[in-house]
C-alpha cells in the first residue's frame, strides 16, 4: 500500500515539475551548451538568415486576345551566400483556365501546378513564363489570379548544422594581445565595484541601524537606485556628467573647484598628481565603477542591516560595562558580527560584478578603457557580427563563473558545517 | 575636561555646519541661483566661535531659548557676507543651523570630561552627515530626471544649472514633454507591450512554478536534492552568456520581434528563483495541514490550490512584484530581441531615443520617468512583500 502510495507521489512530483524543467532546460540550459557549439564554428551574422526560394507572381493580359492571359513568377534564392536543393513551387488557379503549354519540370493537375525547379545555387534568379487559356470564354479575372500566393519550399544547409568546426576562435582570443587588457579591465570593475558596494553598503547599515527621524522612509530611499530600471538610471547620469552642459562638471565650475569640463565618461586616463607622483587613473572605467556602486550598494545594505539588527544587544551593553570606545565596539563586535555576510555577499556581488552587462552598455558602450567580458561578447556577436567569437568569449566567462561558482559552494558549504 | 576633546568637539561640530551648509547652497545654486562662493574660512571660524559660546552657556538658562539666539545669529553672519540672495536661503541657513544647534545642545562640559565622548561625537556626526549626503547623492539623479522632463530645450541650455520647477506656465506647457512623448513618440503603446509583457512573465512563471515548487518542498521523488541545488546553478548564471545562442536559435524560428518569443524568454530566466523561493516557503507550512487535506480525500491539486496557495499568499505576493520588477526593468534581452518599433518594451524605446538622432534630452528623460514612476510607486506602496523579494532572491542582481 505504502509503496503504492510513494509511486503516486513520484508520478505527481514527475508531473508537477516537468513543465518548468523543460522550459528552463531548452531556455537556459540548452543554450549554454548549444555555445560550446557554435564557438567551434565559423558563423557571422548574415549567415543567420535561412536562405528561401522566393517567387513575385506577375499577371499580363495579352493584347488582341482576351482569352489567354500571361503569368510571369519571377524567382529568386533569397541568400547570396548559400545554395538552395530540391526546390518545389505549387500555387493554385482558379476553376475556369489550363495552362496551354508546360515544361517539363511542371504538372498541371485539378487546378493545381506543381513544379520541380531542381537546384538553385546563391543569387540564382529565374522568370518562369507560363501562358493560361480559358476553358470556358469568359474572361479570366486577373484579381482572382492574383489573390493566389505561389508556395516554394527548399533545402537549404544550415551553417549552424553542418558538422564542420573550428579553432580559430579560441586561437584569436589566445593571440590577441588586447585580451589581455580586456580581463585586466573586467577584473578591475568587478573588483573595486564590489568592495566598493560592500563598503558603502556597511556604512549606510551602521547609519539606518540608529533611531533617528524618518527611518523607514530613509531605508525605501536607500534602495531607490536598486529598484529603478537601469536604462532611466543610465541615461540620467549621462546627462549628470556630460562635459558641457552636465550638472556635474557645471557645478565644480561654478565654485571654482576645476578649470574646464572633464569628460568623466569619455576620457579614457587621467594623471594625477600626488606627494609628487604621478599617477594614471582610468578615468571612465572609474566613473563606470561609481555608477555600479551607486546602484548595487543597497543590495549589500539590505543584507547587512538584516544581520546587524540580529546582533544581540547584550554585546554592547557588555562593552559599553567594559569601557569601549565605539570604534573598538564596531570593530570588535559588529564587524565579526557581520563577516560571514560579507563573504557570500563578496562572492554573490562578485560573480554579478562579473557578468554585468548593461551598465557598462548604457554609460560608454565599452569605450574609452571599459571594454569588459560580457561588453566583448555583445561586440563581437553584434557589432562586429561574428557570432562564433561572440560565442567563444561566452564560453570564456563561463569558465570563470565555474570556477568562481566552485569557491562560493565550497564557502557556503563550509558556513553550513560551521552552524 | 580634557581639552582635547574640546577641540575636536569645536573642529567636528563647525566642519559638519559647514557641511550641511554646503549642501544646501549646492542646492540652492541648482534653483537657478548664482552663488559662487562656499565662504569656507569665515563660516568655519564664526562656526567654531558659536561652538566655544554654545559651551560656555551650558545649561545656565533655557536650551531652546539658547538655540533660537544661536541659530539666529549664525544665520545673520551669513546674510551680511553673502551679497543679493533671496529671503528664503536665508531662512533655509536658520533651520538648518537650529537643527545644528539642537543636536549640539546636550555636549556641555560634563560629557566632553567622559572618557570617549571625542569619538562619539565623531561618531554621532558622522552618522547625522552620512544620512544627508547618501540622501542627497541618492535622490538627485531622480530630482534631476524630473526637472529636466519639466524643462525646454532653450531652458536648458540657457542655465545648466538651474533646476527650478516654473509652475506659473501652467500644467499644459509644464507637462508638454510627456505629452509630446506619448503622442509623438508612441510611449503609450509602449508602455501597453512592458506592461502585458511583465504581467504575463508574472501569471506564466507562477503557473509553472508553483507546482513544481511544492514538489521540490514537499514530494519524494528520484532526483530531489540533485534539482534544488541545480536551481540555485541555474539561476547564477547570466544573461549575457545565453545571448548568442538564443538570438540565433529565435531568429531562425521566427520568434524575434515578438512579445512572445519574449515572454518564453522572461518567464524561463525568472523561474528558478520562483522556484527558489516559493519552495523555501512551502516547506515552513506545517506538514499536518496536508495530512488533514489528505485524510478529508484531497487530491495533490486539491491540497496545493486549498490549502497551500491560502497560506503563502504573502511569499506568493513577493515573488509576484519580484518577477514583475526583473521583467519591466529588464534591458539585455530587449535589446536584443526587439528591433522593429512595434513590439518594444520601455526600456527599449527609451535606448532607441537614445540612440536616435539628437532627440532632445527633456524627451528623454520624461521617457525615463515614466518607465522609472510605475516601479518605484509599486516599491513604495508594496515594500514589505519587494523587500522581502530582494533579499531571498538578491543572489541574482
Amino acid at each position: 500500500m505504502s509503496s503504492k502510495l510513494a509511486k503516486i507521489e513520484k508520478r505527481t512530483a514527475y508531473l508537477l515539475i516537468l513543465p518548468s524543467v523543460l522550459l528552463v532546460f531548452s531556455i537556459i540550459l540548452f543554450p549554454i551548451f548549444s555555445n560550446i557549439w557554435i564557438s567551434f564554428k565559423n558563423v557571422e551574422l548574415k549567415d543567420l538568415r535561412i536562405p528561401e526560394p522566393r517567387a513575385k507572381k506577375l499577371v499580363k493580359s495579352i493584347k488582341d486576345n482576351p482569352n489567354q492571359i500571361k503569368i510571369i513568377y519571377k524567382l529568386r534564392n533569397s541568400s547570396l551566400t548559400q545554395e538552395i536543393t530540391n526546390v518545389k513551387f505549387k500555387d493554385k488557379y482558379p476553376d475556369n483556365i489550363e495552362p496551354i503549354s508546360l515544361n517539363n519540370k511542371c504538372q498541371f493537375k485539378s487546378n493545381l501546378l506543381k513544379c520541380e525547379l531542381g537546384n538553385w545555387p546563391k543569387k540564382y534568379r529565374e522568370n518562369l513564363e507560363i501562358i493560361f487559356q480559358n476553358t470556358n470564354n469568359q474572361e479570366i479575372s486577373k484579381k482572382e489570379l492574383k489573390s493566389y500566393k505561389p508556395k516554394l519550399s527548399g533545402k537549404s544547409q544550415n551553417i549552424l548544422l553542418t558538422y564542420e568546426f573550428t579553432l580559430n576562435n579560441f586561437k584569436k582570443i589566445i593571440k590577441d594581445k588586447a585580451f589581455i587588457d580586456l580581463l585586466s579591465t573586467t577584473f578591475y570593475y568587478t573588483f573595486f565595484g564590489t568592495i566598493g558596494a560592500i563598503v558603502f553598503g556597511i556604512l549606510a547599515a551602521q547609519m539606518v541601524n540608529q533611531k533617528f527621524f524618518g527611518r523607514t522612509f530613509m531605508r525605501s530611499v536607500l534602495l531607490f537606485p536598486y529598484v529603478a530600471p537601469v536604462v532611466a538610471l543610465a541615461y540620467t547620469w549621462e546627462l549628470l556628467l556630460d562635459p558641457t552642459s552636465g550638472t556635474l562638471n557645471n557645478l565644480l565650475i561654478n565654485y571654482q573647484i576645476i578649470d574646464g569640463p572633464i569628460n568623466l565618461l569619455g576620457q579614457k586616463y587621467v594623471t594625477l598628481n600626488i606627494l609628487g607622483f604621478d599617477f594614471k587613473l582610468r578615468l571612465a572605467l572609474t566613473t563606470v565603477i561609481i555608477f555600479e556602486i551607486w546602484r548595487y550598494f543597497p543590495l549589500a545594505f539590505l543584507f547587512i542591516l538584516a544581520r546587524l539588527q540580529a546582533v544581540p544587544k547584550e554585546l554592547y551593553e557588555a562593552a559599553d560595562v567594559d569601557g569601549a570606545n565605539p570604534l573598538q565596539k564596531f570593530l570588535n563586535i559588529t564587524l565579526p558580527q557581520i563577516l560571514a555576510v560579507i563573504s557570500i555577499l563578496f562572492m554573490i556581488r562578485f560573480i554579478w560584478n562579473f557578468n554585468k552587462f548593461e551598465d557598462i552598455f548604457l554609460l560608454t558602450g565599452g569605450a574609452s578603457g571599459t571594454r569588459t567580458l560580457p561588453i566583448n561578447v555583445y561586440q563581437q556577436g553584434f557589432s562586429i557580427g561574428d557570432i562564433g567569437m561572440g560565442s567563444a568569449v561566452s564560453i570564456v566567462i563561463v569558465v570563470f563563473l565555474l570556477i568562481f561558482m566552485f569557491i562560493y559552494f565550497k564557502l557556503l558549504g563550509k558556513r553550513a558545517d560551521e552552524n | 575636561m580634557k581639552i582635547k576633546n574640546i577641540l575636536t568637539y569645536c573642529f567636528i561640530s563647525s566642519l559638519f555646519l559647514f557641511s550641511l551648509i554646503c549642501i544646501w547652497k549646492i542646492l540652492v545654486t541648482l534653483q537657478g541661483i548664482e552663488l559662487i562662493n562656499f565662504n569656507f574660512n569665515k563660516l568655519f571660524i564664526f562656526g567654531i566661535i558659536l561652538c566655544v559660546i554654545n559651551l560656555l552657556i551650558g545649561k545656565k538658562f533655557n536650551l531652546n531659548i539658547k538655540l533660537i539666539i544661536l541659530a539666529l545669529l549664525f544665520s545673520t553672519f551669513d546674510y551680511f557676507i553673502s551679497i543679493n540672495l533671496p529671503i528664503w536661503y536665508s531662512f533655509g541657513i536658520f533651520l538648518i543651523s537650529l537643527f545644528f544647534f539642537n543636536t549640539i545642545k546636550n555636549y556641555d562640559k560634563n560629557f566632553l570630561s567622559k572618557n570617549h565622548s571625542s569619538q562619539k561625537l565623531f561618531f554621532n556626526f558622522l552618522t547625522l552627515f552620512g544620512i544627508t549626503l547618501f540622501s542627497f547623492v541618492i535622490l538627485f539623479p531622480f530630482y534631476m530626471m524630473l526637472v529636466t522632463s519639466f524643462k525646454t530645450q532653450a531652458l536648458l541650455l540657457l542655465n545648466p544649472l538651474d533646476f527650478s520647477i516654473n509652475f506659473a506656465q501652467g500644467l499644459p506647457e509644464l507637462f508638454k514633454s510627456y505629452f509630446i512623448v506619448f503622442k509623438d513618440y508612441n510611449f503609450g503603446r509602449y508602455m501597453l507591450t512592458s506592461t502585458i509583457v511583465s504581467l504575463g512573465t508574472v501569471i506564466i512563471t507562477l503557473i509553472f512554478a508553483i507546482p513544481a515548487a511544492y514538489a521540490v518542498a514537499r514530494l519524494n521523488f528520484f532526483g530531489k536534492n540533485f534539482l534544488s541545488t541545480s536551481i540555485l546553478i541555474i539561476y547564477l548564471f547570466p544573461a549575457i552568456v545565453l545571448v548568442i545562442p538564443l538570438y540565433t536559435i529565435f531568429s531562425q524560428l521566427g520568434l524575434r520581434n515578438s512579445i512572445e518569443g519574449l515572454l518564453i524568454v522572461y518567464t524561463a530566466t525568472t523561474l528558478p528563483v520562483a522556484i527558489y523561493m516559493l519552495q523555501g516557503y512551502f516547506k515552513s507550512i506545517p506538514k499536518e495541514l496536508e495530512e488533514a487535506g489528505i485524510i478529508d480525500g484531497q487530491n495533490w491539486l486539491g491540497i496545493i490550490f486549498k490549502i497551500i496557495l491560502p497560506l503563502s499568499l504573502p511569499a506568493i505576493s513577493s515573488v509576484a512584484l519580484y518577477v514583475f520588477m526583473i521583467a519591466w526593468n529588464e534591458f539585455l534581452f530587449s535589446l536584443m530581441f526587439l528591433d522593429r518599433p512595434n513590439t518594444f518594451t520601455l526600456s527599449r524605446a527609451i535606448q532607441f531615443l537614445n540612440v536616435g538622432a539628437e532627440t532632445p534630452r527633456q524627451y528623454l528623460m520624461a521617457g525615463s520617468v515614466v518607465v522609472t514612476l510605475p516601479i518605484l510607486i509599486i516599491f513604495v506602496y508594496f515594500e514589505k512583500y519587494l523587500v522581502s523579494g530582494l533579499t531571498a532572491g538578491s543572489v541574482k542582481g
